[in-house]
């Protein structure tokens, strides 16, 4: 086991995060990581460093940069061109026994979810799942704490916890929220949940140092063959980056429901989305979801047609800046978290909703 | 073929509710279940078996407190053939890397495994960690996310799910594939099943830390590199307003106030 004694820790450096790239393209989160890297980097007082592999990604490397990389290790080859559990692991598992970061983020992705564990397990140390707030500072730490609950830490622990990484992440459904510590191990590993960070700000004015990486793989070391890979044929539903979420749930009755929905979302420039019910009554894709179990948005304005606002779908969507609740009944939870209720039926309101945009939109 | 499955009994987080005043959860009345994608991953070994029933072998394996072998039963019930319960307390507490080196202890003491087979991730703790981590320490190839699975032979494709589409994996085995809803309907016990199950509980193995090969520095609490610092309750956020009127009326207070405060 990597245990690694306090007196050792401070040969372990840096903050690194994994720049997931599909098909030449960096993911966004790749860009929320840097954004959140870089505020933990600033507060240990190190520097920030991205870790790419892919096969000529050279220019992904210059855009790291810019986002606020110091320093990007690459791996360029062939056999990283896609993403495989295999190469993937070892490279990085050989990049953090050489350099030694102090902590590995990577996207709460399909990817991110894959490798993660994988190489938290290889290396010998603690990962901690779907991150929501990470914190370094001790003060900012219990800033966060106090700001939303009146339970406390001991005095004791905090001073024993000041150069351990606070990952809160939430547990049992979204029903509690839960702070992780890795005292013992280094790197402190984390995924973060995609959409929840803020991006890192470009600026192509910036400069860092691009590290070739030095590692072993061969084509033997992989087990898994990529036959294909496929880009769903459905529109790409970007609730991520939409500034205003439609969404609808199990109040809309049928599948029919969601084509108001789309109606909805297209007169005000939107993104539709759906309740876990809606998506298991398979009245939509489950592309479309919000909630714990689906994507976390946190638009200008979300929009709950129909949702009655079970505490996991509350999780994925609580943090936008404006929530109209629309539902017939006055008791449902979604209420709890609207800024805006209105109680009735969303087959009359919406439609009255599109029109008074509509109108909107003609004086503007 | 030997099929190994592996299942957690947890909490239905589905129907929790929490306490307006004290901000905790009720535990009270919150049933155990058969975690949700652990059944598609059981119900992908069936109808493994179902295509060959004299050559496949069904061995659900979980760690827990006794209390498991309820759900161990319902997988039975469903058709497995027999079942391992890992428990002991030297085992409590641990976190994911903790846990998959004791449920990967179990595993090599079984040892002529062909597929191991999981959920996605559990929906206590919704990690998807375990799953992976068994599979690096037992040495052998994952595939995670499967929403379909096809075996010919020692050969495994799966269709792996992502965020945008999906990807074709070709694997061989020994290989551990973990499982989302989309893969499959898992079917319902059958009443003899259950009678059956409850006739023969010499079908479920209960191995202690001393029947596996492990250490106590791999396993349990202490063992764990993660600890919890702390767990709390998510923030309630502000009450807003209700609006009041006619549809017509709400509608037109919703607008106003939008533009008023610039949203749009």
């Amino acid at each position: 086991m990597a245990r690694v004694a306090v007196e050792d820790r401070g040969a372990w450096k840096g903050v690194w995060v994994f720049a997931e790239q599909r098909q030449g393209e960096l993911n966004s989160v790749a860009i929320e990581l840097l954004g959140e890297g870089k505020k933990l980097a600033n507060d240990i007082g190190t520097d920030l460093s991205a870790i790419l592999l892919g096969e000529n990604v050279g220019d992904l490397a210059k855009e790291l940069i810019a986002y606020g990389a110091d320093k990007v290790y690459v791996a360029d080859d062939a056999l990283l061109k896609d993403y495989t559990t295999d190469a993937y692991t070892e490279v990085i598992d050989q990049a953090i026994r050489k350099y030694q970061p102090e902590i590995v983020l990577l996207g709460a992705t399909h990817i991110g979810r894959d490798l993660g564990p994988r190489i938290a397990k290889r290396t010998t140390t603690g990962l901690t799942a779907d991150c929501t707030h990470l914190d370094y500072d001790t003060n900012k730490y219990m800033e966060f704490l106090h700001g939303i609950t009146s339970a406390t830490v001991s005095q004791d622990r905090i001073d024993a916890n000041k150069e351990n990484l606070k990952m809160t992440r939430p547990a049992f459904g979204g029903n509690l929220m839960a702070t992780i510590i890795c005292p013992a191990t280094r790197p402190q590993m984390a995924t973060v949940r995609p959409g929840v960070m803020d991006k890192a700000v470009k600026d192509e004015s910036r400069t860092g140092e691009i590290i070739k990486l030095d590692y072993k793989l061969t084509a033997d070391d992989i087990h898994t063959k990529i036959l294909e890979i496929v880009k769903s044929t459905e529109k790409k539903v970007n609730l991520t980056d939409a500034e205003i979420v439609v969404s609808g749930g199990a109040g809309l009755g049928s599948a029919d429901g969601f084509k108001l929905m789309q109606e909805f979302a297209d007169t005000v420039g939107g993104v539709v989305g759906a309740s876990r019910a809606a998506v298991d009554a398979g009245w939509i894709d489950h592309s479309h979801q919000v909630g714990q179990t689906g994507t976390t948005v946190k638009p200008k304005i979300y929009f709950a047609c129909g949702i009655s606002g079970a505490i996991q779908h509350l999780a994925g969507m609580q943090d936008s800046d404006i929530i109209v609740a629309i539902n017939k009944s006055s008791i449902a939870p979604i209420f709890e978290v609207a800024d805006y209720g209105i109680v009735g039926d969303l087959y009359k309101i919406v439609p009255m909703l599109i029109e008074a945009f509509k109108e909107y939109k003609a004086e503007a | 073929m030997k099929i190994l499955v592996c299942a957690k009994q947890v909490p239905n987080t589905k129907n929790v509710t929490t306490d307006p005043v004290t901000g905790r959860i009720n535990r009270e009345g919150v049933e155990s279940i058969l975690n949700p994608d652990d059944a598609n991953a059981l119900e992908a070994a069936l109808e493994i078996k179902d295509k060959d029933p004299e050559n496949v072998h069904v061995t659900v394996i979980s760690m827990g407190p006794d209390q498991a072998k309820e759900m161990l039963n319902e997988c039975l019930a469903m058709g497995a053939d027999d079942a391992i319960l890992l428990s002991d307390r030297r085992f409590g507490g641990s976190d994911t890397w903790a846990t998959s080196n004791a449920i990967a202890a179990g595993m090599a003491k079984v040892g002529d495994y062909d597929l191991i087979l999981g959920g996605r991730q559990a929906i206590d703790g919704d990690t998807a960690q375990v799953g992976p981590q068994i599979a690096e320490k037992l040495g052998i190839p994952q595939v995670t996310y499967a929403e379909d699975i096809k075996i010919d032979g020692k050969t495994v494709t799966v269709k792996r799910q992502l965020e945008d589409g999906y990807e074709i994996i070709e694997v061989q085995m020994p290989c551990f594939i973990t499982c989302v809803a989309e893969l499959n309907t898992p079917r319902y016990m059958n009443v003899g099943g259950i009678i059956e199950a409850y006739d023969h509980p010499e079908r479920i193995t209960t191995w202690s830390f001393d029947d596996v090969d492990i250490k106590q520095e791999e396993t349990g609490l202490k063992a764990s590199p993660t600890n919890v610092f702390t767990s709390f309750a998510p923030a309630p956020k502000g009450a807003g307003v209700m609006l009041e009127g006619t549809d017509q009326e709400m509608v037109d207070q919703l607008m106003a106030s939008l533009k008023e405060k610039h949203y749009i």
